[in-house]
């Protein structure tokens, strides 16, 4: 009988599972809720996994579809406000010598288009390679390319204006 | 890849996926075009401001359930269903009603190291997370997640030498407490399995037995840890090991 995984291994795979989701959603309960689904989902779908591949971008995979289906669905969505507070919260004892100021990067990023935040955050923070950002998100890589390219420029635009884009969705408060 | 943009040959330069050429061809060009380079820094900013905003979350402790949904027997896999039928043997044999409502330490254990010992026994390369050779760190280790001090019993008077262990997520959304795995193999490949948990209540209960398909296990509680031992080899073989084990737990 070949090997499959077992709860083990996704227990290994949950802390990468749970820092993305978080980055996605912006919130912790709608982020946890998230995992739970995909893995239920993974243990249905288990004998899709081939042994001996990545188990870490197929559960990313499988995260994907829940994600995609669960926002047609319309999960939970996340004020900004509640966002942008809780995770500064969480990075407030980090202090990163970025110039940018981290309640406008979680503010700016819950502004990207669902596409391009996963894009964005798969290579800037979970650094898969554009392949297999490709894979987990079912898009060719010139896809993935260009929906990084955007999102990156936007934020950029987001954060140089010094969160005047922002300034208009939501009353800004500044972390200095 | 075609020929490369120059907007995709700057984010690959920031995700550091260039050859040592392409690279160096990107940087002098930064060099002389301000606008490039200062994209290229926004970028790499982006990234560093991710990583502190949500690398903490990495070290969170969760409740998230990583075992299969218990309600989808039907299409769990077979370990799971035999499983599953241990845990019927274990409620018939010992009289599941006497500890409903009551302690659910016995019955549980019993039923997850039987869970345990099926599950993991037949992983020829990852039967154990920490070898036996790594016996110091192992024991300091699983004494540090279950938060109590641990050992591990010489089963060695038995035929049986400690192949190594690892920890087990909780079972029970009602008792979320890690269980520890000790696997022993003897000369022949048969192994054995010694789950220990921590116990809620400080009792003590006698041996106790449970059987099916195979495998037998002996369960006791003593302190404030309880304790199973799993295999499928005779049960009066089973029964001396146990008591060698609570023996040397208690000297």
């Amino acid at each position: 009988m070949a090997e499959s995984f077992g709860a083990a291994d996704l227990e290994a795979v949950v802390p990468r599972l749970r820092r993305y989701a978080r980055a996605l959603t912006g919130n912790r309960e709608a982020a946890d809720d998230l995992i739970q689904d995909t893995l239920e989902r993974a243990w249905t779908k288990r004998v899709l996994w081939q042994p001996g591949t990545d188990l870490r971008a197929w559960m990313f995979t499988v995260m994907h579809n829940v994600f995609v289906n669960g926002t047609r669905r319309s999960r939970a969505t996340v004020s900004l406000d509640d966002m942008a507070v809780e995770d500064v919260g969480a990075a407030a004892a980090t202090s990163v010598e970025t110039g940018v100021v981290l309640a406008e990067l979680a503010r700016a990023l819950s502004l990207l288009p669902e596409e391009q935040r996963e894009v964005l955050l798969l290579v800037g923070l979970e650094q898969f390679s554009y392949a297999e950002a490709s894979e987990v998100l079912g898009v060719p890589i010139g896809t993935v390319m260009s929906r990084l390219s955007r999102a990156r420029e936007r934020l950029r635009i987001l954060l140089e204006a010094g969160g005047a884009g922002v300034d208009r969705q939501a009353p800004l408060r500044r972390v200095k | 890849m075609n020929q490369p943009s120059t907007d995709e040959l700057l984010h690959a330069y920031v995700d550091n996926a260039l050859t040592d050429e392409e690279r160096r061809e990107v940087e002098r060009w930064i060099a002389e075009d301000a606008d490039s380079a200062r994209r290229v820094r926004a970028y790499l900013e982006q990234n560093l401001g991710l990583h502190a905003l949500y690398d903490s979350v990495l070290n969170e402790p969760h409740s998230l359930d990583v075992r299969p949904p218990q309600r989808r027997a039907a299409n769990a896999p077979q370990w799971l269903a035999l499983a599953a039928t241990l845990v019927l043997g274990v409620g018939i044999g010992f009289g599941w009603r006497s500890w409903q409502g009551g302690t659910y330490g016995p019955v549980t254990i019993a039923r997850e190291a039987a869970l345990a010992h099926v599950a993991y026994v037949p992983e020829v390369r990852h039967p154990v997370e920490v070898p036996a050779a790594e016996e110091k760190h192992l024991v300091a280790w699983l004494s540090k997640r279950l938060d109590a001090p641990l050992r591990a019993p010489s089963l060695a008077s038995f035929g049986y030498q400690l192949l190594g262990g690892r920890l087990l997520p909780p079972t029970d959304r009602r008792d979320p407490a890690p269980l520890a795995l000790l696997m022993y193999e003897n000369a022949q490949g048969k192994r054995l399995s010694l789950l220990v948990k921590r116990e809620a209540n400080n009792a003590e209960t006698s041996f106790r037995f449970s059987e099916d398909q195979g495998a037998r296990v002996f369960y006791w509680i003593d302190g404030p840890f309880g304790y199973a031992l799993a295999g499928d080899i005779e049960r009066s073989e089973l029964q001396k090991i146990a008591r060698g084990v609570y023996q040397q737990l208690n000297p």
